[in-house]
């Protein structure tokens, strides 16, 4: 196909009113437009200020990442699950990582297990500062911005300093994780975890008393707890919608039932709302990270499986054992029995899920990812219908997309 | 595949189950087979019964469909298997449907009326492996251009695409 070829449908057309010159009009939103976090386009009917329809058209960001996992050794998956929600890196990692690991019945040492739990909550939370920022921006206020990233930069710094990398870290490995953390990771997350409550509460005072940010929110993209559950919405927008559904705590994975966390939910169902959950998760995370590194245990960081996890550096070099395996795994992959299975967790955004189909070989015959927001999408124009324009722009904020995991 | 004995073996095994127990006292003929591997249940569903077992699950307390995708198993036929992943808010547990479809009539019903979140699912499967659903609202292309040729997650597409 030539770049000629592409043509974008208009997707709506304007209605015309019988017996009357008004009629609607069809508005492009995207797919470059500031506030879509990405390259969503919407197509808009509208009637004056009114949205009437919306229809999103996605897949400007599809890279065929299912159709690269074929290709590759189960092991070389794990750099491209990164780039498919690139907030949340490390949740990516974990799902996969967790999928091939029931196929293959592995059993993760528990100080993996905490280590991986420590990173995902960093994650979950860098992810909202992400999320918080921007949506305000959206808004207009664009001071809180500043005061995210700022915050966000310092859980970047501990990824770079754990995994040599700010966002792409793919840490995780199947069968455990790639390194020990250096010396000073703990004390680092330490000073984080006694520097961030006070830093929340800065933006709530920023944001909460704040007319401009209230009207915009309050009341706004209601959705009710049927139409959630209808329309495949998860996580964060689910909550508000008083749905008491949270993976991490009603099909625990990766040893999350030894942590004690609440689940803040709400029946309201409005932007405000998954405001206030969201800044309230953050809050969760910190103590499920603080538990974390309290109960750290010692112990090794890998499975005992060396024909599917390479083995340390300084036995490859010693042992001829070891540099077998090594050589085996880099050159030909490790092979996992035949079969299906479906793991999700609970991402920054909802439940994300890996449908991983092995066929006895080394390399997955069939990867899937089930990502929380492509539902939510659906969700938008019920949200949306009959309210301002200007809402539009708070929805797309609330449910919190990323058209990378999107489109994939 | 799973075999006959396979089949009832699991479905006795696990008639406790609220998915089996409702299956088959609804329709017993509409699971065609049925697996429990690594502590995750699917079932085999006859292509015209769909939409009756997933109101069937619905009434069971299965509330949420998470995902539907598809796998194709070429060379075999029928090699198109279409997955239905369905959650349990109530009973915290999850099922897998699947439907199985040849490539000279490759068609299922729509999910649709029974999820209105299968809308992008469904599209999904239809631009990626060339599955049509009957009865859905808007089957157009989601993810590649209105124009694309072929249907690239199919396992005789190349991976680098066609040159």
């Amino acid at each position: 196909m030539d770049a000629a070829d592409y043509v974008i449908s208009p997707l709506i057309e304007p209605r015309v009113e019988e017996g009357s010159k008004d009629r609607t009009m069809v508005l492009n939103m995207g797919p470059q437009h500031p506030s879509t976090h990405g390259v969503l386009r919407l197509v808009l009917e509208i009637d004056g200020e009114t949205v009437l329809r919306l229809v999103p058209d996605i897949g400007f960001l599809h890279t065929g990442i299912e159709k690269t996992c074929e290709a590759k050794f189960y092991q070389q998956v794990v750099p491209l699950t990164d780039r498919i929600d690139y907030l949340s890196p490390m949740s990516n990692n974990l799902c996969y990582c967790l999928a091939v690991e029931k196929l293959l019945q592995l059993e993760i040492p528990p100080r993996a297990q905490f280590l991986r739990v420590l990173l995902n909550e960093l994650t979950r939370i860098q992810s909202h500062l992400v999320w918080l920022g921007t949506h305000a921006m959206d808004i207009g206020a664009l001071t809180l911005f500043l005061y995210t990233f700022r915050e966000r930069e310092e859980i970047l710094k501990i990824f770079e300093h754990v995994s040599g990398q700010r966002m792409m870290g793919s840490y995780f490995r199947v069968g455990g994780i790639a390194l020990e953390p250096p010396v000073d990771f703990f004390e680092r997350v330490q000073n984080l975890l006694k520097m961030m409550p006070e830093r929340i509460d800065e933006y709530e005072n920023l944001l909460h008393g704040n007319p401009i940010w209230v009207r915009r929110l309050q009341g706004v993209g209601y959705l009710s707890a049927a139409d959630a559950i209808a329309l495949g919405v998860t996580g964060p927008p689910l909550r508000a919608s008083g749905v008491d559904w949270d993976l991490r705590r009603d099909m625990p994975y990766s040893g999350y039932e030894k942590f004690q966390f609440n689940v803040p939910v709400s029946s309201v169902g409005d932007v405000w709302t998954r405001y206030v959950l969201r800044v309230q998760e953050m809050r969760e995370s910190l103590k499920i990270c603080q538990q974390a590194l309290d109960g750290m245990p010692s112990g090794p960081l890998k499975a005992n499986a060396p024909k599917v996890v390479l083995p340390d550096r300084e036995k490859m070099k010693t042992q001829m054992e070891s540099l077998i395996y090594h050589f085996k795994i880099v050159t030909e992959g490790f092979a996992v029995p035949a079969g299906q299975v479906y793991q999700a967790i609970e991402s920054p955004r909802g439940e994300m899920g890996y449908f991983v189909v092995s066929d006895g070989t080394a390399k997955p015959y069939r990867v899937h990812m089930r990502n929380p927001t492509f539902a939510s999408l659906q969700a938008l124009e019920t949200m949306c219908v009959g309210r301002l324009l200007a809402d539009v722009v708070a929805v797309i904020g609330s449910i919190d997309i990323v058209l990378g995991e999107i489109d994939r | 595949m799973a075999t006959a004995n396979e089949k009832d073996a699991v479905l006795q095994a696990h008639a406790q189950n609220h998915a089996i127990a409702a299956l088959l006292a609804a329709k017993p003929a509409c699971i065609t087979n049925a697996r429990f591997d690594r502590g995750e249940l699917t079932l085999w569903i006859e292509r015209d019964d769909i939409r009756p077992v997933c109101r069937t699950l619905q009434k069971a307390g299965y509330n949420f469909l998470v995902d539907v995708t598809c796998v194709d198993w070429y060379p075999s036929e029928p090699r198109l298997q279409v997955t239905y992943h369905i959650l349990s808010h109530s009973l915290k547990e999850r099922i897998r449907l699947c439907v199985m479809v040849d490539t000279l009539d490759p068609e299922v019903a729509s999910i649709t009326p029974e999820w209105p979140s299968a809308n992008f699912y469904e599209r999904e499967v239809w631009d990626l492996f060339g599955v049509r659903f009957g009865g859905h609202p808007n089957l157009r292309r989601i993810m590649l251009p209105d124009q694309w040729e072929g249907h690239p997650l199919r396992k005789d597409y190349p991976v680098e695409g066609y040159r």
